[in-house]
């Protein structure tokens, strides 16, 4: 097939792009090379969009091994131990086949720490669907929720946080977001860059298919109504075949035969072997007739570009092909030896003995197109002025019920139930607590992971929103006691052709980058998804923060049931009533405008800190971040967990009790300490200038406020509880 | 005492349980399912995970195994068989223990803790326990337990229901029943008890920062009884 202009543009490539490639090649491409090309350039593989402004995230650290760049990011946590992790989106795919597509994307996932050569211990998720009234919804949670329960639980990977939320701006764009950990030893991380000449490129894994071609260009682009034809696209996902690479690479790595090692995720071949060239700054030739392949008579074209799943590509050392061999028969993995390294600074394929490519790999990935897209500034909106009678007209016990029933307030139990949270044998706590946490084997340490993200918040302010993700990841790691080390970050947004939905992508990153420099959290990993808009319909801005901490010695980690009566429950950081943006202001008052609450960097980072020694010290029983639903919401989940009561009396505030109960200003918790230790507490918060005040004290039964209302503990659960499991039933 | 623990391709608990056996005083040996013979051994565990994917019947390619053979042979010679989840499929599979594990009854996976009942204490698994009612942990997509209605007398008559679904204060009724098994059983013997078959992880409760610590006392129990 000749190949024209109007052929590239078919391949997702723009007309400039298109010039720019014959130019540089000094040709016009074959069909080969020009779905090489596509699959190298487009937004998802090559950052056109974004990588200008990830330039300015703060990456570095004293804990930080590896930041972005590689599969994943890789941490310090001590004892020459390190931690790998990175989340990464499937929205595109998993829209298509919700199945399948979240299967696939938290197989994705795994395979970029195990490539490093970690083992996974833990996954985590954040999936973001439409409205609970929309037709599609329904199912679209039931098969996401099944994919990566189906590939996670099969793994034996236990699945130990998510977050899951409804808006309507979903409806046709769900977002499914995985994360993993991995733990390796800090002298045995594996990385992707090439060394060597004559050096074998081998091919692992599974065979290679028709599915998935184009994958990564379909990610790339906005939906339609032919979406339904698109579903060819997506990748169909075998949890036991990565299980078996899994271990047949782990055993591999524990030997010295590999020298790069790179997994085919996104763009599969194409874009492992050029990732793998281009950082060895090398060359690389590869004969097509050898990749194992599971279906006759596919072309150079298919083979380069399919991204059929659980494959990898590795260069290793000369003569230790068959020691390698030996490991993936034993797994009864395909393996093959398909090309090598070369000094050519080419990537050169073959297919029948002829040459059927031949791009130099800076051309793909230096000379890639990048692009300072126009984008729009956010103001910050006015502030609503909500008048006090029709504050006043509220029970408090109404809204209670109504923010805690609510679809993203509820309890997420019948999904967490669904995943393996306990295999591995390590998992110290579960779903459904501020961080899911599981211990270093054989160790006192354990690690805490958190994914968060507040798109309501983003869409009032990005700047502000993007800030205050990063600090609610920050806090829910502190509320179960560990030191906050690092983020992962998975951009979802909308096209970034438009100049609203690139300014919310700008000013978000700009936020995350502000918050993670302040609170010493860098970004060490992530990815980004745009394009997630149907016809000309975008998301709210959704950026999924997922945070990594260490809890040195796991009998101090805290959980969030209230442990016994007669115990006081503080309010740390100040209540100023900000009502803007909550879920009550949202939903209850209907009153959708407003500035999301303000993030105060200093309050975060000197509140957080201030607990992190209170709990150092013994002092801190319970504790919770206040977050969306506002203080009522937050001690509510806490006499749920632990089943006990509180009796409340709200303090000599100015504000309004049901901006009091129900705002959602930021830097706040809730800890519970024993009587005796109060004074102490006390000491050290005021020493520390943290702002605190006495919530109530602990009780057997029944949440009684201000001595008129009272609520039981029973009442709470079913508000809390009923919401997703009638929805679903 | 000397234990093995096979692995299958697709295990996924057969390290947990290499970490529980060794903990309570085994000396326990993996077992690649590949190999032909078993090594000298006082307990077999098949643990739990997706063998072969249990893309097939679950369990039922695992069953043909080669290592399979000699597991058969060992608890057909009346050494100690404990197939735990997937193993428990497997066992059913083998046919070394009646009946099938179908789906759970609404279809989903369930990872949650449940309180079991022990029906039967003449037997080495469970002889000597102070308790009736142990708290487990399941984590299944086919643990609903079903047999004909001739295998349901003969496995009564034979006393060889080991533990039931039940409550805290160990009532066996249907709201009880994670997965819709029949009778609501947990787990099942062999006519002559050396075999065990269950879908609850005792391995996942050893200590007690995980979900519980009632593994432990079985385990403990389980070593005593065989010394």
């Amino acid at each position: 097939m000749e190949v024209n202009e109007q052929i590239a543009i078919d391949h997702g490539l723009k007309s400039d792009e298109y010039k720019k490639i014959c130019q540089l090649l000094k040709r016009i491409p074959n069909i080969t090379e020009l779905g090489i090309f596509s699959a190298m350039w487009n937004e998802h593989c090559s950052y056109k969009s974004s990588r200008l402004h990830l330039k300015k995230l703060p990456t570095k650290g004293k804990k930080v091994i590896q930041g972005p760049g590689e599969n994943a990011g890789v941490i310090d946590i001590e004892d020459g131990d390190a931690i790998v992790f990175k989340i990464e989106s499937h929205n595109h795919p998993s829209f298509i086949e919700p199945y399948q597509g979240a299967a696939t994307g938290v197989g994705g996932i795994m395979r970029d720490v195990f490539t490093m050569g970690a083992r996974p211990i833990a996954n985590l998720n954040s999936i973001h669907f439409g409205s609970p009234q929309h037709k599609k919804t329904k199912n679209l949670l039931r098969g996401v929720v099944h994919g990566i329960g189906g590939y996670g639980n099969c793994m034996g990977v236990p699945t130990i946080a998510g977050q899951t939320s409804f808006d309507s701006s979903y409806n046709g764009n769900i977002l499914v977001n995985a994360m993993t950990l991995g733990l390796v030893k800090k002298n045995k991380i594996f990385y992707s860059k090439a060394a060597g000449l004559n050096k074998p490129v081998i091919y692992v894994g599974s065979k290679t298919g028709r599915d998935g071609i184009h994958g990564a260009s379909m990610a790339s682009a906005s939906f339609d109504e032919k979406i339904e034809e698109k579903k060819p696209t997506v990748q169909v996902g075998d949890p036991f075949t990565e299980k078996l690479l899994l271990e047949a690479c782990l055993e591999l790595m524990s030997g010295d035969s590999i020298i790069a090692i790179q997994d085919m995720g996104a763009a599969g071949l194409t874009s492992s072997s050029i990732e793998m060239a281009s950082k060895g700054n090398l060359g690389i030739e590869i004969d097509l007739n050898k990749v194992p392949c599971r279906e006759t008579k596919m072309t150079p074209y298919e083979i380069m570009l399919s991204e059929s799943q659980e494959r990898m590509l590795i260069v290793l050392e000369n003569g230790k092909e068959e020691i390698a061999k030996k490991i993936f028969d034993k797994w009864n993995l395909d393996f093959a030896v398909i090309g090598k390294t070369t000094n050519s600074k080419n990537i050169e394929l073959f297919f029948n003995r002829e040459q059927v490519a031949k791009i130099p790999v800076n051309i793909l990935v230096e000379n890639s197109p990048m692009y300072d897209r126009k984008w729009k500034k956010s103001k910050l909106p006015k502030k609503n002025k909500i008048k006090n009678e029709v504050l006043n007209k509220l029970k408090i016990k109404d809204v209670l019920k109504k923010v805690l029933s609510n679809q993203n307030i509820c309890s997420k139990e019948w999904i967490w139930q669904q995943y393996d949270h306990t295999v591995m044998g390590d998992t110290i706590q579960k779903p459904g607590g501020d961080s899911g946490v599981v211990r270093i084997h054989g160790t006192n340490k354990a690690v805490a992971a958190s994914v968060d993200s507040s798109a309501v918040y983003c869409w009032a302010h990005p700047l502000t929103g993007g800030k205050q993700v990063v600090a609610e990841s920050w806090r829910n790691l502190i509320s179960v006691g560990a030191t906050p080390i690092a983020i992962t970050n998975c951009l979802n947004f909308g096209s970034p052709e438009k100049e609203e939905s690139m300014g919310e992508f700008v000013e978000c990153v700009q936020g995350i980058g502000e918050a993670s420099k302040y609170l010493n959290f860098p970004v060490v990993s992530g990815n980004v998804s745009f394009y997630n808009q149907t016809k000309e319909v975008g998301i709210k801005p959704t950026p999924s923060i997922g945070g990594v901490g260490l809890i040195k010695d796991y009998a101090k980690m805290i959980s969030m049931d209230l442990k016994e009566i007669d115990n006081l429950v503080l309010i740390i950081g100040k209540t100023e009533g900000h009502i803007d943006q909550s879920l009550f202001a949202r939903t209850i008052l209907d009153e959708k405008n407003g500035p999301p609450p303000e993030v105060n960097l200093f309050n975060e980072k000197n509140n957080g800190e201030t607990i992190l020694n209170l709990i150092d010290k013994g002092y801190v029983k319970s504790a919770h971040d206040i977050s969306l639903g506002g203080l009522l919401v937050a001690i509510s989940k806490m006499c749920i967990k632990g089943n006990k009561g509180i009796k409340i009396s709200k303090s000599k505030n100015l504000i309004n009790e049901i901006e009091y109960f129900f705002a959602e200003d930021q830097g706040r918790y809730l800890i519970e300490v024993n009587k005796d230790d109060l004074k102490e507490v006390t000491k050290i918060l005021n020493k520390n200038s943290v702002h605190h005040e006495e919530l109530g004290i602990i009780t057997q039964n029944d949440m009684i406020i201000n001595e008129k209302t009272k609520v039981t503990i029973d009442e709470l659960k079913s508000y809390y509880t009923n919401w997703l499991l009638k929805f679903m039933s | 005492m000397k234990s093995s623990v096979i692995t299958f391709p697709g295990s996924n608990c057969d390290r947990d349980m290499d970490v529980a056996l060794k903990k309570f005083g085994f000396n326990n040996k993996m077992v690649w399912h590949d190999d032909n013979e078993l090594p000298k051994s006082d307990l077999v565990v098949l643990p739990g995970g997706f063998s072969y994917g249990d893309y097939l019947r679950c369990g039922s390619m695992a069953s043909k195994s080669k290592i399979m053979q000699s597991v058969i042979n060992f608890a057909k010679s009346g050494g100690l068989v404990m197939g735990i989840c997937n193993g428990f499929q497997i066992l059913v599979e083998t046919g070394l223990v009646p009946g099938v594990l179908l789906r759970n009854k609404y279809l989903e996976f369930i990872c949650k803790n449940v309180f079991v009942k022990l029906d039967n204490k003449e037997n080495t698994y469970f002889k000597n326990l102070n308790k009736d009612v142990l708290e487990f942990h399941i984590a299944h997509n086919e643990g609903n337990y079903f047999c004909t209605k001739d295998q349901l007398k003969e496995i009564k008559d034979n006393n060889q229901i080991a533990i039931y679904y039940c409550n805290s204060e160990g009532k066996i009724e249907d709201q009880y029943n994670p997965n819709g098994s029949i009778k609501n059983i947990a787990g099942i013997f062999n006519k002559e008890k050396n075999v065990l078959g269950m879908m609850p992880h005792p391995e996942r409760m050893i200590d007690q920062s995980l979900s519980g610590e009632d593994g432990s006392i079985f385990f403990k129990n389980l070593i005593n009884n065989i010394k």
